[in-house]
C-alpha cells in the first residue's frame, strides 16, 4: 500500500435545527468510527472543526433536506430516518468509496513519530533502518517518509536513537509509546551499539534461518571472523531484549540485498551530514 | 499551568487498529460524549490519519482550544506535526485514555477550563537543567 496524502470521509451527524435526534446515536457513531471514517457530531454550543475540501457527508432524520452553503468539497447529504446504525456503516461506506475518500483498516498504522523537542538531527535511525523508512528533508532534517514501510510491532529503531526521541504511540511500554522520558530511561534506551557493526546482513540471515544446519553452516563460514561474531552479539542482543519479533526477523530480506541497503542508507545519512557547501 | 478556554472543541480517538486504549475507557467515554448533548469530533485512529498524513488534522489541529482525549501527549504531539498540522501547545489538552479512568478523562473534557499540557522542548528537554 502506498500511503498518499489522502482524506478521511468526514461524517457530520447533524442534530439540530430540521433533524430529529438520533435514536442509536453511541451505536451509529461506534459503527462509522470501526470503518475508519472521521465524525462530527453537531449540537449545544460547543464549536466543531469548520469545513475544509474534505469529502464530506452530512447525516439526519430530516424533514426536509437541508442546504448547505459556502462548501468547497463534494458534499452529500443523507437523510437515514428508516436506517439502522448497520445499514448506516454501509450507506456511509458507499458515500466513501464514490467520493473516493482514503480507504481504511489495511495496514495495521505502525511506524516511528519522532519527538523534535528531543531530536539531534544525528542520523543513526537513518542509518539503521534497512527498510527506507527514514529519509531528509530539504532541509536535512530527519524525516519518517515511508511509514509503510515500516515492520509492523518491530521498534528496533526507537533502541538505537541516544535520545529517546522515536516514539512508537502503539507500543506496549513507555518511553517508545511516548510516555515521559525519565533519565533512567535514556540510559536504558542507549543500546550502545555500534550501528555500523549490525549492518552486517549475515547476522540477519543466521537469525532467519535458525535451523542446527544453518547454524553450524554460519560457524563454519564465519567463525574465524571477529567483527562478524561482534555483529551478531549486537543482532542478538536486541532480537533477544523482545523488541524485534521473530515475524520481522523471519522476513527480512537476503544478506546480499541486506547489505546493499544498509549501504544505501548509510550513504543517505554520510549525506545528510555532511556541511553544506 | 490552566487558562480559561471557553468551549474548547473536543476531539476523542477509538485508537482503532490497536489495543493500547482500554476498551472499556474508550467505550465509557464515547459514550458520555454521546450521551453529553454536545458537539464533538471523533477519529477513527490519529496514528492512521497522521500515517496517511491527512489533511483532516490540519482542521482539527487549527482554529482555537481543543482537548483531545488519545494516548500520551508526547505521542500526540508528534503525530500532529508528522501530518504538518502542529497543535497550540498553549490551547491544547490531552487526556490520556491509556492511564487515566473513562470518568477523570471525562472531566477533564466536561470542564470549562483548558489545562494546557502539550510538551514543549523546554519541558521535555530543558536546556539549562536546575543545578
Ligand atoms: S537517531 Fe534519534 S536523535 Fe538521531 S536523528 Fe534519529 S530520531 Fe533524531
Ligand atoms: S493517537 Fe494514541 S489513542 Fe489515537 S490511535 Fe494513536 S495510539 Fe491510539
Amino acid at each position: 500500500m502506498a500511503l498518499r496524502d489522502s482524506s478521511a470521509l468526514r461524517v457530520i451527524v447533524y442534530e439540530g435545527p430540521g433533524s430529529d435526534p438520533l435514536p442509536e446515536r453511541l451505536a451509529t457513531i461506534t459503527a462509522l468510527l470501526e470503518r475508519g471514517h472521521a465524525v462530527t457530531r453537531t449540537g449545544g454550543d460547543r464549536p466543531v472543526a469548520p469545513a475544509d475540501a474534505a469529502p464530506t457527508l452530512v447525516l439526519g432524520r430530516f424533514a426536509q433536506a437541508p442546504e448547505f452553503s459556502g462548501t468547497t468539497a463534494e458534499w452529500r447529504v443523507r437523510d437515514i430516518t428508516t436506517l439502522n446504525s448497520a445499514q448506516i456503516a454501509d450507506v456511509v461506506e458507499s458515500t466513501r468509496a464514490e467520493l473516493g475518500a482514503a480507504r481504511h483498516g489495511e495496514w495495521k498504522p505502525w511506524f516511528p513519530v519522532i519527538d523534535y523537542d528531543r531530536c539531534t538531527n544525528c542520523m543513526q535511525c537513518l542509518s539503521f533502518c534497512l527498510f527506507g523508512v527514514y529519509g531528509v528533508d530539504g532541509e536535512r532534517q530527519i524525516q519518517v517518509q515511508n511509514q509503510d514501510n515500516c515492520k509492523t510491532n518491530c521498534p528496533a529503531c526507537s533502541r538505537v536513537c541516544p535520545e529517546a526521541a522515536i516514539m512508537f504511540p502503539k507500543y506496549k511500554a513507555g518511553p517508545i509509546n511516548g510516555d515521559i522520558v525519565s533519565d533512567a530511561d535514556l540510559q536504558k534506551e542507549k543500546m550502545k551499539v555500534d550501528i555500523s557493526a549490525l549492518l552486517g546482513g549475515d547476522v540477519y540471515s543466521m537469525l532467519r534461518l535458525r535451523s542446527d544446519k544453518a547454524r553450524s553452516r554460519f560457524s563454519k563460514e564465519r567463525d574465524s571472523d571477529k567483527a562478524l561474531t561482534e555483529r551478531q552479539k549486537c543482532l542478538v542482543k536486541l532480537a533477544e531484549s523482545g523488541d524485534i519479533p521473530p515475524e520481522v526477523l523471519m522476513s527480512l530480506p537476503s544478506p546480499e540485498e541486506i547489505a546493499r541497503r544498509a549501504e544505501e542508507a548509510a550513504a543517505k545519512a554520510r549525506a545528510a551530514l555532511e556541511p553544506l557547501g | 499551568m490552566s487558562e480559561t478556554a471557553p468551549h474548547p472543541r473536543l476531539l476523542y480517538c477509538h485508537c482503532q487498529y490497536a489495543q493500547v486504549v482500554p476498551k472499556e475507557v474508550k467505550a465509557a467515554v464515547l459514550e458520555q460524549l454521546c450521551q453529553s448533548g454536545t458537539a464533538f469530533e471523533a477519529v477513527a485512529d490519529l496514528c492512521e490519519m497522521a500515517a496517511r498524513r491527512d489533511p483532516a488534522l490540519k482542521r482539527l489541529a487549527g482554529t482555537g482550544a481543543v482537548k483531545i482525549a488519545a494516548c500520551f501527549p508526547r505521542a500526540v504531539k508528534g503525530l500532529f506535526h508528522q501530518a504538518d498540522a502542529d497543535l497550540d501547545p498553549q490551547s491544547t489538552e490531552v487526556l490520556n485514555m491509556r492511564t487515566l479512568a473513562a470518568g477523570e478523562v471525562c472531566a477533564r473534557l466536561f470542564a470549562t477550563d483548558l489545562a494546557a499540557n502539550v510538551p514543549t522542548k523546554a519541558s521535555t528537554k530543558p536546556e539549562n537543567p536546575a543545578p
